[in-house]
This record gives C-alpha cells, sequence and structure tokens, in this order.
C-alpha cells in the first residue's frame, strides 16, 4: 500500500530507498534537499497532515546524524517517515538544517529540543536558542553518543556508595543454575 | 438602658460552646462527605489537631499590617454574627447582645468577613490571591443577594427587624415557623445558603483541589489558625440566623444541636451530589433560580 | 542560553550564568507615568538566611505540639516523578490517607512535609528548593523510590540527581521502584514516630548547615538564578 506511494513519489523527486515496517509504516530515506518539497506533497496531496514527530539518532559510526520526519494520514490510517542523513561532523561545526515551522507550528518544539539534545541547529525556527529541559548545560549536547552519562553522572551528582550493578541476563542465571549447569 | 456587663462572660460562653460544636461539627460533615465516598474520612478530633499544629509552627512572616488583620477581619465577622442575635430563645443566658435592629447588623457581618479577608489577601500579593478574592467576592455577593430579598420579605411579614422578635413570632408549633408561613423566602434563602457554606458545588473559591487555593494562598501557622477557627465558628453562626429567621429558633442547646446539625447537613447533601460549579456559572445560577424566587417573596408579602 | 560550541565555553560564561532578562535590573514605568527602577532579585525576595528556630520552653508544650505535627501531616502538592502517581490512591476509598490525619494543600505556605516523589531532574530540583524554603519551619522531607536514594534506574542520567539527601535534609527514606501505597502509608507511620520523639528537625538542620547545603546545589544547579533564600 505504501509501496505504491513511493513508487508514485518517486516519479517526481528522487528519493532513496523504501524500508517497509508493517503494511501501514514505512520509511523513505531521501537527499536533503527533498524534504521540503516531499513534506509539501505528502501534506497538500496525499493527506499526510499530521507531524507526529521529528526526532534524530546519532550514526557515531558512520559520521551521521539521522533525521526522521514520521507523519501520519488520518484518513488513511498509515504513517510514513522521512529520513535525512545530515554529515555528523557538519553538524558539530554548525552547519544549519533548514526549519519546517512553516508547515507544522509544531516542528518548531521539537527543533528547540534537537538543538539543545542534539546540537543541530534550526537558524529559522523561532525560539530555537532557548533553553529547553536543560538549564544552564555546559557540556557537549547529551544525547550525542560521545557524550558519557555515567561519567557526567558520577562527577556532578555525588553517587551513594555501595551501588552493584549486574548484567541482568548473567544475574538470572546465577539465580536460577548456582551450581553452573 | 443600662448595660449588663454579665452578658460579657455569658457571650463568651456561648462562643466556647460554639466554636467546639463547629470544630466537631465540621468534622463530622467531612466524614459523612466522605462516607458518600466510601471512605472514613478524617478522625474527628482532627480540626482540633491542625488547630494546634498551625499555632505550634515556629516561622511565620507578614506581609503588612493588612495581612495581619485579614484573618481578624474574618474572625470578627463570625464572632459579631454570632454575638448579635440570640443563640437561644428565650434564655437570658444566650441571648447574647441581640436588640431592635440586629437584623440589618447581622447582614452586614455575614459581608464583613469576606471583605476584611479580601484587604488581608490583597496585601499578600500573591496574584492567586488576588484571583481568589475576586471570585470569593463575586460569588458571595451573587449568593447574598436573594438571602437579602429573603430576609426583607420575612422583615416586612413579621413587621420588625428584631431577630428576637421574629423568633417570637414563630413559637407555638412547628406550623408557626416561616419555613411554612413563607415557603418562597425560606426557598430563595436556602439556595442562597448554599452558595455561602463554602461547600461544592460552591467552593471554588477556596477549595485545594483548584490550582489557586483561593484568597488564603499565603496564609500560614498562627494566620490559617485564626482562619480554621473562624472557618468552625462562622457557618454556625450563619446557620443560627438561618434557625431563627426560618425554622423557629431553639429554646434548648439540644434542639439547637440537631436544628444546626440539620440546617448543615442540607449543603452537605447538596455538596456530595453536585460537581463544582465555575464562579460565572454559579453566579448565572443565582440570578435565575435564586433571585427571581426572593422577589416574588418581596411581591407577596 | 545553552551554547553548544567549545570554544563559547570560556570561563567567563560558566562564573557569571547569565541571568534571565525578567530578572536583571531595569526601568519600569508605572501606569502613571512615573518611571522607576526594579531589581526583581532584590525587590520581590526575602534574602535573610534561615535561622535555626528554637523549640518551645517547656518540655510538656513541645511534646504537645510534636503530637499535633505528628497526627496532622499536610503533604505540598508537588509531584516530581512517578511517584506522584502513587499518591494519588492514597486520597481514594481503598488506602484512605486522611484517616490517618495526612492532607494535601496546594501551597508550600500551609504544608509541613515534602513528598520528594521519585526520581528528581536538575530542572525541578530549583523548583523544589524553592518550594522547600517557602515552607513554615519545622518541616519534614520523605524521599519516596530508589531514584531518591541512589538515583535507581537513573543512576546514569545526565540531569536526575542520585542522592537527595545532599541538596535537603530528608526525614524518612522509602524504598522500592515504585513503592505501593501500602509502603507509603508505613513510611508516613515511621515519620509520624520520628516526628513524635521531637526528631523531625529537618528544617533546623538545613539552616545550621547552610552552606553547604547551598554548595551542593549550586553545584549542580548551573544557571542559579533566585536569591539564596527564598521566603
Amino acid at each position: 500500500m505504501l509501496r505504491e506511494l513511493y513508487e508514485q513519489l518517486k516519479g517526481r523527486f528522487p528519493l532513496g530507498e523504501l524500508s517497509e515496517k508493517r503494511p501501514d509504516l514505512a520509511f523513505i530515506t531521501l537527499p536533503r534537499e527533498q524534504l521540503r518539497p516531499v513534506l509539501l506533497h505528502l501534506r497538500d496531496q496525499e493527506g499526510f497532515t499530521h507531524l507526529v514527530l521529528l526526532t534524530a539518532v546519532d550514526w557515531i559510526e558512520d559520521d551521521r546524524f539521522q533525521l526522521t520526519y514520521l507523519l501520519h494520514d488520518r484518513q488513511g490510517a498509515r504513517d510514513i517517515g522521512l529520513r535525512v542523513m545530515l554529515s555528523r561532523q557538519a553538524v558539530i561545526e554548525g552547519a544549519p538544517m533548514e526549519s519546517i515551522h512553516d508547515l507544522w507550528p509544531t516542528a518548531a518544539t521539537y527543533q528547540r529540543e534537537l538543538r539543545e539534545m542534539f546540537g543541530i541547529d534550526f537558524p529559522d525556527s523561532p525560539g530555537v536558542n532557548e533553553d529547553f529541559i536543560l538549564e544552564g548545560w555546559r557540556e557537549i549536547p547529551p544525547y550525542r553518543r560521545d557524550f558519557d552519562t555515567l561519567k557526567y553522572s558520577n562527577e556532578t551528582f555525588a553517587p551513594r556508595p555501595g551501588r552493584e550493578s549486574q548484567d541482568p541476563a548473567q544475574h538470572m542465571k546465577a539465580q536460577l543454575y548456582p551450581d553452573g549447569a | 438602658m443600662s448595660f449588663e456587663w454579665i452578658k460579657i462572660p455569658y457571650a463568651l460562653l456561648t462562643l466556647f460552646i460554639v466554636a467546639n460544636y463547629g470544630f466537631l461539627l465540621t468534622a463530622v460533615m467531612a466524614k459523612i462527605a466522605a462516607r458518600v465516598g466510601r471512605r472514613h474520612g478524617i478522625p474527628v478530633w482532627q480540626n482540633y489537631l491542625d488547630l494546634i499544629k498551625n499555632y505550634g509552627l515556629r516561622s511565620s512572616i507578614t506581609h503588612g499590617v493588612m495581612f495581619y488583620m485579614g484573618p481578624v477581619f474574618r474572625l470578627t465577622g463570625g464572632v459579631g454574627l454570632l454575638m448579635f442575635v440570640p443563640t437561644l430563645y428565650g434564655t437570658e443566658m444566650f441571648s447574647n447582645m441581640s436588640f431592635a435592629g440586629d437584623l440589618i447588623l447581622a447582614l452586614y457581618f455575614v459581608f464583613f468577613g469576606s471583605l476584611g479577608m479580601a484587604l488581608g489577601a490583597g496585601e499578600s500579593g500573591h496574584p492567586y490571591s488576588a484571583i481568589g478574592v475576586t471570585r470569593g467576592l463575586s460569588q458571595v455577593t451573587a449568593a447574598e443577594l436573594p438571602f437579602a430579598l429573603a430576609v426583607y420579605a420575612v422583615a416586612v411579614q413579621y413587621q420588625t427587624l428584631s431577630v428576637t422578635e421574629i423568633v417570637a413570632a414563630q413559637q407555638g408549633g412547628i406550623l408557626q415557623w416561616t419555613l411554612f408561613t413563607n415557603p418562597i423566602a425560606v426557598a430563595a434563602a436556602m439556595l442562597s445558603f448554599l452558595g455561602t457554606m463554602m461547600r461544592p458545588p460552591f467552593d471554588v473559591v477556596l477549595a485545594p483541589q483548584e490550582i489557586p487555593i483561593g484568597p488564603p494562598t499565603e496564609y500560614h501557622s498562627s494566620y490559617l489558625a485564626l482562619m480554621q477557627t473562624n472557618r468552625a465558628i462562622f457557618p454556625i453562626a450563619k446557620i443560627v440566623i438561618y434557625m431563627n429567621l426560618f425554622f423557629g429558633g431553639a429554646a434548648s442547646w439540644p434542639a439547637f444541636f440537631l436544628k444546626v446539625f440539620l440546617i448543615y447537613l442540607v449543603s452537605v447533601i447538596v455538596g456530595v451530589v453536585f460537581p463544582r460549579f465555575r464562579v460565572e456559572q454559579s453566579i448565572r445560577w443565582f440570578l435565575i433560580w435564586a433571585v427571581p424566587l426572593g422577589v416574588i417573596a418581596i411581591m407577596i408579602a | 542560553m545553552t551554547q553548544t560550541n567549545e570554544d563559547l565555553l570560556d570561563d567567563d560564561l560558566i562564573e557569571h550564568a547569565p541571568v534571565k532578562e525578567e530578572l536583571r535590573r531595569r526601568l519600569v514605568k508605572g501606569p502613571d507615568g512615573v518611571e522607576f527602577e526594579v531589581e526583581p532579585l532584590r525587590d520581590y525576595y526575602c534574602e535573610a538566611p534561615p535561622t535555626v528556630m528554637p523549640a518551645a520552653y517547656s518540655k510538656i508544650i513541645e511534646g504537645l505540639f510534636n503530637w499535633a505535627r505528628a497526627e496532622s501531616l499536610w503533604i505540598l502538592g508537588f509531584g516530581t516523578g512517578c511517584g506522584a502517581i502513587e499518591m494519588r490512591p492514597l486520597m481514594t476509598p481503598r488506602f484512605d490517607a486522611y484517616r490517618y490525619g495526612i492532607q494535601w494543600r496546594p501551597t508550600p505556605r500551609q504544608s509541613n512535609l515534602f513528598v520528594i516523589s521519585g526520581y528528581l531532574s536538575v530542572k525541578t530540583l530549583k523548583r523544589v528548593i524553592r518550594s522547600y524554603e517557602q515552607m513554615p519551619n519545622p518541616k519534614y522531607v520523605v524521599g519516596l523510590g530508589s531514584c531518591t536514594i541512589n538515583g535507581g534506574m537513573y543512576f546514569d542520567s545526565y540531569n536526575t540527581i542520585t542522592r537527595l539527601d545532599e541538596y535537603l535534609p530528608v526525614d524518612v527514606y522509602i524504598t522500592g521502584c515504585m513503592p505501593r501505597p501500602e509502603a507509603l502509608l508505613a513510611g508516613f507511620e515511621e515519620l509520624k514516630r520520628i516526628v513524635r520523639a521531637g526528631k523531625g528537625e529537618g528544617a533546623n538542620q538545613y539552616a545550621e548547615r547552610f552552606d553547604w547545603y547551598k554548595a551542593n546545589q549550586k553545584r549542580v544547579i548551573h544557571d542559579w538564578d533566585m536569591p539564596d533564600y527564598n521566603w
């Protein structure tokens, strides 16, 4: 069902690959400059009127940030996600990303969060530089995978001594088979 | 007419009895409301504990003179109301300071507490207090209107402004009560009664569940204890007026306790059944249902 | 304002956390046309540090007060983590905490018990401190769930504190993740015992070790934009 839509879209826009998760959920990877035209087309022509979420994934091994724009079609009860890959190095150096707050006003909040948590800048988005959840944050954005949260927590929050952590699999194995069988 | 000094200890004795009865009664009413929700509710002596605790708090701060005066005015409203109406009819001991024109004074005292509270809460500078005072005053004003109309209807009916004489005219059988001789005025007054008891559905002003608790937002420790005392005395004092005007008064303490309990129960029963009104809803409700009844009562009289 | 680039993280930015626009000293023109100077941090708050407040002179009176305090616990309606959900059933017919003299009050001025109900993020900690300081002495703090004890499942989080007693004096901890309402009731009973024995002196402890608590608080709250003590 979404494959048809994909084929149809592919005739109009240069798209990347399609990855189907469920009959009513699929993800399309697409080049960055195609994002706005595809979003506009999906919103105005195909009925995907609801921006469910805008989030990011840090592929630190591939040196990429992945932005996911998840859209929902209420009439057709189907979701489509658009993936845009950004160069991680460029983002860290301050390369901006286009804002879509004029398509969906809610996007401004997501972009503010991404700015704070990943350091992805959306210069046109309203209020993007205001504090969102973190107040007075001084380190690198905490959702980046090169940020060591455990180390930060131990250094900052005075952990109580005596805490033990166990690997759940090992722990259950020791519980269930004490003699190691 | 010479003033009899023995009246003062008598009045204090009345105040003492009424205050304790008020503490117990409000707790019992809270228990009744809790039982409706299948809870057990607070212990009967909880009000005393809260009172002692609030007096026992070590730190208290003030926001100025009027902040002090707010609870004092409020308590004055309750005490004054009680002092100037006869608590028990026909006894020298518990007739308090009642005199010929006391009905008008009583009406004034009903309102006095709210006004004092408005001044005090305004001084505290908390925005929620200001909101609460605005809401409280508008709702109390709307609720007092039918009561005032009903009182004037009753005053015209008995051709007197003295509560004692109104009670005297109602003696001699249950059918002599204003409840039966002037039912429309009583109906208007009872609707107004619901509104001024600060119970649901008309308690949006200072319900703790609402985000702004209302006028007492900034009040704590001894100030709050003073207001709690008033919360015990004031309803009883108001019910005494209703009892005297509409339900034949009371000639002995047992009759007093019983009648006050039953009249209080009216507002509790209504309260547990109906959900809370917003302020503009309750004002509209009073203007549509209660005020016309009061006007009719006046016209008939 | 969040500065991400490393070169912006130089020292004077860290030392002087930017004060929010509305808290800066400025000139305001009143409705009557008169200009006057406003310094919100000084004008609207009382900055005097807390003092140790002595108990009542007579032991009997203090005993009476302690008994009343124990039997009349007014909880500040402030939910911080998932534990706020566990407090709601206490009001329902099944648990009915009102039986034990426990009530919820909407304003810190009228409450004497602060239940930290679960994980506490740094952003919330700031609000918690302000609310706690506004409560009248004596006041008690109950830490609910493992998050307040050692961080619980958020032990490695970047913005969740791991030990509540570093920042506020805690009277009772209730373990569990999350503790059931029964555990809460048991914890409140324990707190009552402590208070009745006259050991619930958290507020005085806070006043005594004020500098230590403040230093701990300021170490995690980087944008400190309020007075050191708010009454």
